[in-house]
């Protein structure tokens, strides 16, 4: 199984109550997926300040140091916001480079995310729980991503937690089971891409920041996804300015998708979208297999 | 004359589902009104009485699953597993279902009024489903016995592995599955879809839909293939 929710929101309405909406969502998926839980928000961030989010799992570990570390791999300032066993490292120095530093250099760190809007947190356990645990609910921003975990093709541990993200500002929730990932994993780690976990769903994640980061438009980057990736799944994706949720064409996976004027959302099950602000009257569908539907906002 | 039942109410803001399920596995006649179902699964599952029960918003899983006998109106829409598995009686929902809408049914009829999802009508043994709207993609699949009346398309590969259920199609049916054709509109056809959109309360020409079943090569055994039989025995 496993439940995942997307809330991308098209007005500035509700953008102080982002967070407290995800949560709620996330709340009603928790039956899917007790294992774990994660979340990935994006907000309008500070122009030219990267933020990467980075795990130490079950650790409290000296932040400063990693701090001032990467302060002279990039040569620019890094603060340090530590919550719980995450923190968010913010600089104005090149984020691609302090997630690969990390990776080469912190094996006790893992890197969630780096980019100017986005935050991920993940942790084992209660998804309730780990909504509380980082703050959730008080989050604002535009749009959203979250995922309950029921564990299939990797061990119940934080790492193997969704939301992925690979490239800047770019994520993906996946509920299925791909079957090619191995070998995907290592075409993809010969172009640059850098893996952190064994997972499968990380595996799409990375393609879908090579697809970004070789020019493709997000449809363009998921028409050929739908070639590249061989095995079952609902993905919800987001980018710095946008949504896009894809099926595979057998479609076993559910999705329903729920909008307004002021929203669209999308679950593995409606009940997640019934405590959405005027959910009553918004149109809903089930997506169609192998179609790509993309949401972006206007600048 | 008998009087006419009190209508009960069930709002599920303030009640347990396993509560109103209990209820209307404990009545044996009567209306029931079931209010705030907010997406949650099984609600009117395995009824089992002459009971009329009207849900007010949408439905998660299995709605009105196993049911027999009474009757189970949604006003708005369902998700996977409506009536799955229904008996006899009658499942209509005024908005679309997702996935394996009726599927396996026995008995009874399924309508929607809205579209129905993947694998409408999935191994279906002898109910009749009615879909107002479109179908989606490997619905019918091997199904064995029964009627699918779809007013709307019909997704890719109709009627995979299809036994012997009929599958009437009012508009395009973007592929066949495997063993699946296109066969005669008898009159003892038209008469059967004239007597489901009766049923189901919905207005349409029963001339005007194509009638598609298996072609029987599928499941029977061809003499062709004794070579290969008599070799693969003896190992």
């Amino acid at each position: 199984m496993c439940g995942i929710v997307g809330l991308f929101l098209k007005t500035e309405r509700f953008q102080p109550r982002l967070g407290e909406l995800t949560a709620s969502m996330l709340h009603e998926m928790r039956d899917r997926g007790p294992d774990s839980a994660g979340f990935a928000v994006y907000d309008q961030g500070r122009a030219g300040t990267t933020r990467i989010t980075v795990l130490a799992e079950g650790q409290r570990p000296d932040w400063s140091r990693t701090g001032a570390d990467l302060e002279n791999v990039l040569e620019a300032e890094v603060s340090v916001r530590p919550i719980r066993d995450h923190a968010v490292l913010e600089t104005a120095g090149d984020g691609s480079r302090a997630r690969q530093w990390l990776i080469d250099n912190s094996p006790e760190l893992d890197v969630l995310s780096y980019g100017t809007q986005i935050e991920i947190y993940k942790a084992v356990g209660d998804p309730d729980l780990v909504a509380i645990n980082y703050d959730l609910r008080s989050r604002s921003g535009t749009h959203a991503l979250a995922h309950t975990r029921m564990a299939t093709e990797s061990a119940v541990t934080t790492n193997g937690s969704h939301p992925f993200a690979t490239g800047a500002d770019t994520c993906l929730v996946h509920n299925g089971s791909l079957s090619n990932y191995n070998w995907l994993r290592t075409r993809l780690e010969r172009q640059g891409e850098m893996f952190q976990t064994e997972n499968d769903s990380e595996v799409a994640a990375g393609y879908l920041a090579w697809r970004l980061r070789e020019g493709d438009s997000l449809k363009q980057a998921l028409e050929r996804a739908l070639l590249a990736l061989d095995g079952f799944f609902t993905f919800a994706i987001g980018i710095e300015d946008g949504f896009a949720i894809l099926r595979d064409p057998i479609a076993c996976k559910p999705a329903i998708v729920a909008e307004t004027d002021d929203w669209v959302a999308m679950s593995s099950e409606y009940r997640a979208i019934t405590h959405l602000p005027d959910s009553g009257h918004a149109t809903v569908w089930e997506p169609a297999p192998g179609v790509i539907y993309t949401w972006t906002r206007a600048a | 004359m008998s009087t006419p039942h009190p209508v009960t109410t069930v709002d599920l803001a303030e009640t347990p589902l396993r509560d109103l399920n209990r209820t209307l596995h404990q009545a044996r006649q009567g209306s029931f009104r079931v209010l705030n179902p907010r997406g949650a699964h099984a609600v009117a599952c395995g009824i089992d009485a002459d009971i009329a029960v009207e849900v007010h918003g949408s439905v998660g899983y299995y709605c009105a699953g196993m049911h027999q006998k009474g009757s189970v109106y949604v006003d708005g829409n369902a998700s996977t597993g409506l009536a799955e598995n229904i008996m006899s009686g009658t499942v209509r929902i005024s908005g679309s279902a997702t996935m394996s809408a009726g599927a396996t049914g026995h008995g009874g009829l399924v309508v929607i009024e809205g579209n129905a999802g993947a694998r409408c009508g999935i191994s279906l043994k002898g109910a009749d489903i009615v879909v107002g709207g479109n179908v989606g993609h490997m619905s019918a699949f091997m199904a064995q016995a029964g009627n699918l009346v779809v007013l709307g398309d019909a997704g890719a590969d109709l009627g995979d592995s299809v036994y012997e259920a009929n599958l009437y199609v009012r508009g395009e049916v973007v592929s066949l599955g495997a063993d699946a054709t296109e066969k005669d509109m008898r009159a003892e056809h038209v008469r059967t879809v004239a007597g489901l959109l009766d049923a189901a309360g919905m207005e349409a020409d029963p001339v005007d839909f194509k009638r598609y079943g298996s072609a029987r090569n599928l499941y029977n055994f061809h003499i062709d293939d004794i070579d290969a039989e008599v070799a693969r025995r003896a190992g």
